[in-house]
């Protein structure tokens, strides 16, 4: 029997590994990007579960509401990115302090 | 039963395919786990009767970010040694990719049929329970109640649109003039314009 311990746990597991994904791969941007993608899709099930197990449907439109927002996140730091290779030539974000205004 | 099997079977192989995007060296495969993730997201979502999340998130994430990724890392020529594996090298991956999502659509329609999962029960018991479906009932929801927030959803969206237009734009490098639209809006009659009275048959100096 599925219950809502289930995908709290699944939910947290994917939380955790987006955030293990930050620290890993802390010189390829694009990766990390990613691993905020995989961050905001834990939230995304946690919402959904819990919509689901409360039967209000609140949760699920949050859910879009995060959904939104991701995608406008993905877009802009893609953006950035593409502007920030085009300047430097590479990605590497260990040295990004030279962006200074 | 089949419920059990398909969530335990979503949830395995969408963190398996977590700890695969975090831990491919080439980012390609890092962005082609990463839908493979969403596909298993959507599934679990799906398990729960919430479709319309589960389908929003496949159009949003599979069909929109995860090629707008696809885009970014191909065209920024990194990992250039890794990339160089070529068609056969990707063609296990992209092998094994489908048939997983085949075996689990088939699973997963399976499980459909059967029947939602039971979550158990709320602790409270007000929940009114809606009888239409899912989509009608967000519909329903997000067009009276969070009609405000849809709308600045819509705004986060335009304006993301707008940066990532004006943050990536480059001036095209044509050798005719280019058109300068501030200039033009700022520049009134009195300055362009002057008023000469030339007398006849001597012309008009510049």
């Amino acid at each position: 029997m599925i219950g809502i311990e289930h995908y709290v746990v699944v939910s947290t597991i994917l939380f955790v590994l987006g955030v293990l994904g930050i620290f890993l791969n802390r010189k390829n941007i694009i990766v990390i990007l990613m691993a905020i993608e995989l961050i905001l899709l834990a939230v995304n099930i946690n919402m959904v579960a819990f919509s689901a197990f409360l039967g209000d449907l609140v949760g699920q439109v949050f859910a879009m509401f995060i959904l939104t927002v991701a995608a406008a996140e993905a877009a802009i730091g893609l953006a950035i990115l593409m502007i920030y290779f085009r300047g430097r030539g590479t990605i590497a974000v260990d040295d990004a302090n030279r962006m200074k205004g | 039963m089949i419920q059990t099997i398909a969530f335990y079977m979503f949830a395995i192989i969408m963190i398996a395919s977590a700890v695969m995007v975090i831990t491919a060296r080439n980012p390609v495969h890092s962005v082609l786990w990463l839908i493979l993730a969403f596909f298993n997201a959507a599934g679990l979502m799906v398990l729960v009767g919430a479709e319309f999340i589960a389908m929003l998130l496949v159009i949003v994430y599979v069909g929109a970010v995860a090629v707008l990724f696809l885009f970014v890392v191909m065209m920024l020529d990194i990992d250039v040694a890794a990339m160089r594996a070529g068609f056969i090298r990707n063609f296990p991956l992209g092998i094994v990719v489908a048939l997983i999502l085949l075996a689990e659509l088939v699973l997963g329609i399976g499980a459909y049929n059967v029947g939602a999962i039971n979550l158990g029960t709320p602790p409270a018991g007000d929940a009114s329970v809606v009888a239409e479906s899912n989509t009608a009932a967000i519909g329903a929801l997000l067009y009276t109640k969070y009609v405000f927030l849809f709308e600045i959803a819509g705004i986060i969206l335009l304006v993301a649109m707008i940066g990532a237009i004006v943050l990536t734009h480059r001036p095209s490098k044509s050798k005719r003039g280019q058109q300068d639209i501030g200039k033009q809006v700022r520049r009134n009659p009195d300055e362009a314009t002057v008023m000469k009275q030339p007398e006849v048959g001597k012309g008009v100096e510049l």
